[in-house]
């Protein structure tokens, strides 16, 4: 008897999709309890089609050859002190804001793909879900071992978890997941998995990665290579999850399209940071976040949504506000973190000439009009022994919990303030896209955890400055502050000094 | 005679981050394992209350009810993170494939007489839908637990689960020559044959168990050390003239059981001794599910080996004795 070769999609669902079964001894609703109450229909699981048909034995096997590489070249960054030999000492804290802020994310994603692997009822989007969590384990156990050689010498890494969990601007990417994290399974999907990783991971993940690459930080970049192919496994199933939803029931539209919009506007807060790493903090720039704007999402995001217009998905909601927002978000973001230097976890800095003249150049309708002013009367009075600390605490978004430092639409020199009444109380946001999101599940963000109102009402260490950064552990004067005059730029200068003698 | 290449001296500032410096109690240089675990996980600070489960936070320490003053004490022998999890498993797949090779050359699985296979059909394939529950098992405990030091390796866990799984689908596989016969006989033993009723049922429950160390304890020492024993280690007589294939082509099974029970072993002791209540709850646990699927597999081994439940018992007994070795009192 000749065996009949099976072929790769029949051996992936022998091997994979036939191990599930309708449980009689207990009930399947007992069994998956979480994945009705958001109201999505599904008629049919087993029309998921499996895009990657990865069985175990090569996931191990990919990943294993990857992982070795990628550890290979880690050892011979440290030992070859890969970190003395990037572009400049500032690069460094688009490291700080990473690994505080964006790889704690990736732990968070582990564990809610885990959630979602475990209670969604269909096996094949269970096994996708499963794979993903392990990537995301993978993700940020990398990025620790990447960035932990920088923290042996620059300050402003070395607390990271305890910072994520606590200092004010970490809780705009926190809530962000938290928010996701709260949600069902199926919400989840949509956020993380569609909005988070296929719409926003070229605005995310690459601006950080090619800026490695741009700035000579062979570590961190050989990470992001290592983690592309990751990545696009991730973006596969982000899209085939909604298209998935869109297909199984005409009811399951108006639902979807609600966390688009909710999801993109979200994404697009928690964006503001990477716009302002990429115009602010790189010292040699990939581009701008105006022009990455440009390619990913007008461009890239436009055929997306071409693409789903056929299953009635539109533009997200405030997509052109993103668009007009593009011009101004990084600016507006630098002079907030300027200002609150005293508060930030990394260093920050006035552009020098040469620098102001590249934003200049990338934001011609804007920059020279209402940001290099600003910007010049700042870099003055610091010259003047002046410079200017903004020591009273900002209002906050009560969705996107950033400070209200963002201006009207189409008016960039009015700030934008929008209110809603509920339960007697007053919410205050940055934007119809937070207020449209708070009004439609007050009860979920009426709890956010804001940093102002907690540093407030007493929760956050103390009264003063000294209090809470002392509840951060932050560092004063190491971890905050300038640039100009703290211990990683005088580091910095010392190994430039010893090369430059060493080379004679 | 030494041979030194001159370099730059760069001085560090500080060893390792600031929380696991606090952990090691002082700041020295610490493993990959330790900064890729120690405190990853949030623990303060929550925005929103789950809408699935609006009693807790999303990482809660109150979804069981033990109680550690710190879930980073239970940490992993074997040092498993992601880079190291892979490697290891990717080398036991190496033997796994030189085993799948070498049956098929010399036509071990083509030679078995019908009784053989018959046997591995009915006592063995159906054992693919146990992984595959144990799967969702350890998937469950993975998102629900607390600390990265438990819940990291469950998500290990359980893509080794899905991972067997799929080998004992290629035993099936290259007995049915490739058509997937095999498969759907034994997803319908598993589904209605009495042999195999006590077992689904076991793990039915357990899908249902919403404390995840209970569940912990449930499928780690009760399932695996019951149930997946009783096949892979006491059930070669069942196999016929096949005892050695299946010893072979099981072999990540047998190595795995004993990697993974350093592990899950190691976390039941330390959760144990934490405490005289975490103790009696924790054996409370290990009685019930050791029982229970004992009683489960009572009927699998009186088809399998016609013992009338006999090596079912044994297996129970030496569970016990391991339960005991943890410091539980059952």
């Amino acid at each position: 008897m000749t065996a009949k070769k099976l072929g790769l999609k029949q051996r992936y669902a022998h091997m994979t999709r036939g191990l599930d079964w309708e449980t009689t001894y207990q009930p399947m609703d007992k069994v998956f309890p979480y994945d009705q109450f958001e109201g999505i229909k599904i008629k049919d699981w087993s029309a998921w089609e499996d895009p990657f048909r990865l069985t175990m034995d090569a996931y191990w096997k990919f990943q294993a050859e990857k992982e070795r590489k990628l550890y290979a070249v880690l050892d011979a960054f440290a030992q070859n002190n890969g970190q003395a030999s990037v572009s400049d000492g500032r690069y460094i804290n688009t490291l700080k804001l990473f690994l505080t802020g964006v790889s704690p994310l990736e732990y968070q994603a582990h564990r809610g793909f885990a959630f979602t692997g475990r209670h969604l009822r269909g096996a094949g989007p269970r096994v996708a879900a499963q794979m993903q969590s392990l990537d995301e384990l993978r993700h940020v156990q990398t990025q620790i071992h990447t960035i932990s050689q920088y923290n042996k010498y620059f300050d402003g890494l070395s607390e990271f978890p305890h910072m994520h969990d606590r200092v004010w601007y970490l809780s705009v990417p926190k809530s962000f997941f938290d928010d996701a994290r709260a949600a069902g399974p199926f919400e989840f999907m949509i956020a993380i998995g569609f909005a988070f990783e296929y719409v926003l991971t070229n605005l995310l993940f690459v601006p950080f990665m090619s800026g490695a690459a741009y700035n000579g930080d062979m570590s961190t970049v050989t990470f992001g290579f290592s983690a592309q192919s990751d990545e696009s496994r991730h973006m596969t199933l982000g899209i085939e999850v909604i298209k998935f939803l869109l297909e199984q029931h005409p009811d399951n539209l108006p639902i979807v399209q609600k966390w688009v919009d909710k999801w993109f506007w979200r994404g697009f807060r928690v964006l503001g940071l990477v716009a302002m790493m990429m115009d602010y903090m790189l010292p040699k720039k990939v581009m701008s976040w105006k022009e990455a704007w440009e390619i990913y999402f007008t461009e890239g995001g436009g055929s997306l949504f071409q693409d789903l217009a056929r299953y009635g998905i539109k533009v997200p909601k405030y997509a052109d506000v993103a668009t007009e927002a593009a011009e101004h978000i990084s600016h507006q973001n630098w002079a907030v973190f300027y200002q609150y230097t005293h508060a930030a976890g990394f260093h920050t800095w006035m552009p020098d000439r040469e620098h102001l003249d590249w934003l200049s150049e990338k934001y011609p309708n804007t920059f020279d009009k209402y940001y290099r002013p600003r910007w010049e009367m700042w870099a003055q009075a610091e010259k003047e022994g002046k410079r200017f600390y903004n020591m009273a605490l900002p209002q906050l978004c009560q969705v996107c919990q950033i400070p209200m430092a963002y201006t009207e639409p189409g008016d960039p020199t009015t700030i934008c303030f929008r209110e809603t009444q509920f339960k007697g109380e007053t919410y205050h946001f940055c934007s119809d896209g937070c207020k449209d999101i708070f009004d439609d599940e007050p009860e979920k963000y009426a709890q956010s955890w804001l940093p102002v109102h907690q540093i407030f009402q007493g929760n956050c260490g103390g009264p003063t400055v000294p209090d809470v950064l002392n509840w951060y552990r932050m560092n004063n004067g190491a971890d905050n502050m300038d640039y100009a005059g703290s211990p990683d730029e005088k580091l910095w200068n010392e190994w430039h000094a010893k090369a430059a003698e060493a080379a004679g | 005679m030494s041979v030194q290449i001159k370099t730059i001296e760069y001085e560090p500032k500080r060893q390792t981050f600031g929380h696991v410096a606090r952990r090691l109690g002082a700041d020295k240089p610490a493993s990959r394992y330790l900064e890729a675990t120690l405190d990853v996980q949030p623990t303060v600070n929550f925005h929103y209350k789950p809408q699935w489960e609006p009693e807790f936070w999303h990482f809660d320490a109150r979804k069981t009810a033990v109680v550690m003053e710190d879930w980073y004490k239970p940490l992993d022998p074997r040092q498993f993170y992601y880079a190291t999890y892979n490697i290891a498993r990717a080398n036991m797949n190496q033997s796994v494939e030189r085993s799948f090779a070498f049956a098929d050359e010399r036509g071990l699985i083509a030679k078995l007489s019908d009784d053989a296979r018959s046997q591995i059909e009915h006592g063995l394939l159906p054992l693919r839908h146990l992984h595959w529950g144990a799967n969702m098992n350890m998937t469950e405990i993975c998102q629900r637990g607390y600390g990265t030091a438990v819940t990291a390796p469950c998500i290990f866990s359980a893509m080794d689960h899905l991972g067997m799984a799929q080998i004992v689908s290629r035993i099936g596989l290259a007995l049915d020559g490739q058509t997937g016969v095999s498969l759907d006989m034994a997803k319908e033993t598993w589904l209605n044959n009495p042999a195999w009723q006590g077992v689904r049922k076991l793990i039915e429950d357990s899908f249902v168990e919403r404390d995840w160390f209970q569940l912990f304890v449930a499928q780690t020492l009760a399932v695996n050390g019951v149930i997946l024993d009783l096949v892979y280690k006491h059930a070669d007589a069942a196999w016929q003239e096949a005892g050695v294939t299946v010893a072979m082509l099981t072999e990540f099974m047998t190595d795995w059981r004993a990697e993974e029970s350093r592990w899950s072993d190691s976390v039941i002791k330390t959760v144990a001794a934490e405490s005289p209540e975490n103790k009696a709850l924790v054996s409370q646990w290990a009685k019930l599910w050791i029982d229970r699927a004992v009683e489960a597999a009572k009927p699998l081994s009186a088809s399998l080996l016609g013992d009338n439940g006999a090596v079912a018992e044994a297996a129970g007994e030496a569970t016990r004795k391991r339960a005991l070795s943890l410091g539980l009192a059952l």
